[in-house]
């Protein structure tokens, strides 16, 4: 039961696929079927980087000369500590980048939103040849800088408090996996730097109200001795906003939606198994309001046993 | 295993008890007006382009006790017995004061209207047609400039249409509905002012024929706008249908002779021509200037260059060139302008969290109701609490539009004279934390609209006249911090927008009204 956790964490995205940015950033371990075993902290940096040079104007796709290629870069740090084998927390802290090739508009940079997740193995069963297991998985983000939201695509976030319900099924067969989520994403009204701004009238405030946010991803793949590799599908749609109007500037509040494609990686080394390597690349293949981003992200990763340190704390969590 | 219960009921929680999003808006939570005073005399105030009150006559009304008069006040009777839920809302929504919600829509239209049109697939603009107005590009590009001027025509012909209003009222004295007819019930404020016209139905006239111009493209949003506010009156037992029509009928013709007024003021041409466009870097170069050129891509003309020839309201076009014009900007190649310029960079590159609040605060940009609007929005929160006659706040709000639109102009003025670099074309490491305006820099349009602004405002609400020169200061320096001027363009902007706020002051103390 102490033994070194065979299965760890893959890696942080941040989901840089809205306009600039949107925090879709949490380790990716919340929406897989890995879990970490009790007392064990996995820890270590990850960087990224994504850009896009053309974006869908609400259903219109366009480029802008005068922005040329709005890129983001990400350094962040994540963990992920076993509770037990079936509860999980994690956590992430990514710092972002943003810059544009063209025009006058300054970049952005700062710390984005610290999140925290909980992820609950809530089932599991051999079914057949293979084994089903279902999750449970809840999040909670918020901004851990004063930075603007309002200024996008530049912005290095959407400054809301997002609460995230996900269930999750995943199903393996030997090395084979598949597996499902669906998300629910309640994000908090933001504050922006004016007294007035229009959506698609006038509103008297410095409160916008934010949609929330429904997401789904599907990944398939091959895990076997910590390592694994798998293609994923991911669609994030906002349940609510309202479309750029032609030649607008993006606002916080505008439906966002994207379809993403990627494949990603974890790599345990043969010498010394605690550690691995991980890397992800990522495009969007359809949106809107959003940034046709493709990104790559790669990061390494330590586990550490702190079963020795809490002895006394030892339960009856069955393996 | 009774921890994850725990923690997932915690999260559900959360959920439930953060689920209101409503937002709370300043402008509907105004109260209805209730005028400290009538101002029952305002028919003799001095209006702005009629000769005067009875330049437009007003019939004299029907008296309150023929069949004609008391069938209306049963059509008041009658929808107060069925009243639906919108109409109790609408009724609340305009007793708010007719000015202060047509000026909000004024803003609603700006805002939707300040896009720059995108680019032809040569590389060239399109201009906006106000024949064809709902072909891309939409018609107005409501940019800084022509939403001035879009302000100030309606304020000043609401000014006007009230006076004259005003001026029957006192004459005929016919009283409102629930003065008349003791069962009557008024949902808003009762008053004693006459309601024969009304001063809401001429509000709806004036403006509703001013937009046909300034928003020809928004019609059918306008007319159902005018449609509900006339409406709202009779429910709410202030006006019967006659006070309506007389007063609508006395706004539209009060209107024409803003129309007309507009028709020829210059602005059908103020964007220019390639000829223009060329003399002007032509001239600036001649006089061994460094010339402003566009940095947006692909090239676009400078924004409505002959605004600055714009026939102004307060003043006449050789005062603005001897008195209001400000000196020329420090030479492109002086030392003062090298250290502008490293001073515009050294912001770029060191910004305070607060000085970008500042930034974005004043930034009034693209998809806004622009730096006017900003000032209407302040000045209409500060209107509402001193409880002013329809009359006066018409007044006010003519003084600062008017205001404002010449500082629009003496600005363009001075921006296309000079025709300066912005410090980004100088510098190209110059970034900037808001939209970078496509036309020269030298003075701050932000700058000279507040300064104006705040001027005539301290002069309305003495009060405050420190808070809003304190507030005049942060939107100039905003632009600094922006990275989008120089100091001296804020400065002499301020300066320049004061003398045209003066201008304003004058005509106040001169009107009658104080």
């Amino acid at each position: 039961m102490k033994q070194i956790p065979n299965k760890f964490l893959k890696k942080l995205t941040v989901g840089i696929f809205l306009l600039s940015v949107v925090n879709n950033s949490s380790a990716q371990t919340d929406i897989d079927g890995i879990m970490m075993e009790k007392n064990a902290l996995c820890i270590g940096p990850m960087a990224g980087y994504s850009s896009w040079k053309n974006y869908w104007e609400g259903t219109l796709k366009r480029d802008n000369l005068n922005l040329g290629k709005v890129s983001t870069t990400m350094y962040s740090t994540m963990g992920n500590y076993g509770i037990s084998n079936k509860l999980n927390v994690m956590f992430g802290l990514p710092y972002v980048k943003t810059k544009a090739s063209a025009g006058q508009l300054q970049g952005l940079k700062g710390v984005q939103d610290f999140s925290l997740w909980v992820k609950w193995k809530a089932y599991s069963k051999k079914i057949g040849q293979g084994r089903l297991s279902l999750f449970a998985i809840g999040g909670y983000s918020l901004p851990a800088s004063n930075y603007t939201a309002d200024f996008l695509p530049m912005s290095i976030g959407l400054e809301s408090k997002n609460l995230s319900l996900r269930a999750m099924a995943d199903y393996q067969r030997g090395s084979w996996f598949a597996t499902v989520s669906g998300t629910f994403v309640r994000r908090s009204n933001v504050e922006i730097d004016r007294s007035a701004y229009y959506t698609t009238e006038v509103h008297y405030s410095n409160e916008v109200k934010m949609p929330d946010v429904a997401s789904y991803n599907l990944r398939l793949g091959y895990r076997n001795k910590g390592a694994y590799a798998e293609a994923v599908l991911d669609g994030w749609k906002t349940l609510g906003g309202f479309d750029i109007t032609r030649n607008n500037m993006p606002f916080v509040s505008n439906k966002m939606n994207a379809t993403r494609i990627g494949f990603n990686f974890k790599y345990p080394m043969p010498f010394l198994p605690q550690l691995s390597v991980t890397g992800n690349v990522m495009t969007t293949v359809a949106g809107r309001n959003v940034g046709q981003s493709t990104g790559f992200n790669a990061g390494i990763f330590y586990v550490i046993d702190l079963s020795k340190k809490e002895k006394n704390d030892s339960d009856k969590s069955k393996k | 295993m009774k921890k994850s219960y725990i923690v997932m009921a915690s999260f559900a929680l959360i959920l439930a008890n953060s689920c209101s999003k409503d937002i709370t808006e300043t402008n509907l939570e105004f109260a209805a007006l209730q005028p400290a005073s009538t101002d029952i005399n305002a028919g003799t105030w001095r209006p702005i382009m009629l000769t005067g009150p009875t330049e437009f006559p007003v019939a004299a009304p029907a008296a309150t006790n023929t069949p004609d008069y008391i069938a209306q006040v049963n059509e008041i009777k009658s929808f107060q017995v069925n009243m639906t839920s919108p109409e109790k809302k609408a009724v609340k929504y305009w007793s708010a004061g007719a000015v202060l919600r047509w000026n909000e829509i004024m803003r609603e239209l700006v805002a939707l209207h300040n896009l720059p049109p995108y680019q032809n697939a040569d590389g060239t603009y399109p201009a906006p047609s106000a024949t064809n107005p709902l072909a891309y590009p939409l018609f107005p590009f409501a940019n800084p400039p022509y939403a001035a001027r879009a302000y100030a025509y309606v304020a000043a012909a609401q000014y006007d249409a009230l006076v004259a209003a005003w001026h029957y009222k006192k004459l005929y004295n016919r009283g409102a509905p629930y003065t008349v007819d003791a069962t009557v019930t008024s949902l808003i404020p009762k008053s004693d002012l006459p309601s024969y016209p009304s001063e809401d139905a001429t509000i709806v006239g004036v403006t509703t024929e001013l937009l046909k111009l300034l928003f020809p493209g928004d019609q059918e949003f306008i007319q159902l706008k005018a449609e509900e506010h006339k409406r709202a009156r009779i429910i709410s037992g202030a006006n019967v249908r006659s006070d309506l029509e007389a007063g609508e009928a006395l706004g539209k013709s009060v209107a024409q002779k803003f129309v007309t007024r507009a028709r020829g003021d210059r602005a059908g041409t103020a964007g220019g021509n390639a000829t223009i466009w060329a003399q002007l870097e032509t001239d600036c170069i001649a006089r061994g200037e460094t010339p402003w050129i566009s940095q947006e891509l692909p090239k676009r003309p400078g924004m409505l260059v002959n605004f600055g020839k714009v026939k102004s309201f307060l003043f006449d076009s050789l005062t603005m060139v001897t008195t209001i014009r400000p000196s020329a900007p420090p030479s492109t190649s002086s030392q003062q302008f090298k250290d502008e310029v490293a001073e515009a960079y050294n912001y770029s590159k060191n910004l305070t969290r607060e000085q970008l609040r500042i930034a974005h605060f004043w930034a009034d940009g693209v998809g806004t109701y622009t730096p006017p609007g900003h000032w209407n929005a302040i000045a209409a929160e500060d209107f509402v609490k001193q409880n002013f006659s329809e009359v006066r706040w018409a007044r006010n709000m003519a003084l600062l539009n008017m205001a404002m639109m010449d500082a629009a102009i003496a600005c363009w003025d001075a921006k296309y004279f000079y025709f300066n670099p912005r410090p980004s074309q100088i510098d190209p490491r110059i970034k900037t934390v808001t939209g970078l305006p496509n036309f020269p820099s030298y003075t701050s349009g932000h700058s000279t609209f507040s300064a104006a602004a705040s001027t005539i405002l301290g002069h309305i609400i003495k009060t405050k006249a420190t808070d809003y020169d304190n507030m005049a200061k942060e939107a100039s320096v905003s632009r600094l911090y922006g990275a989008i001027h120089y100091r001296s363009d804020c400065e002499k902007g301020l300066e320049t927008g004061k003398k045209v706020g003066d201008y304003a002051i004058a005509r106040a103390r001169t009107d009658g009204a104080e």
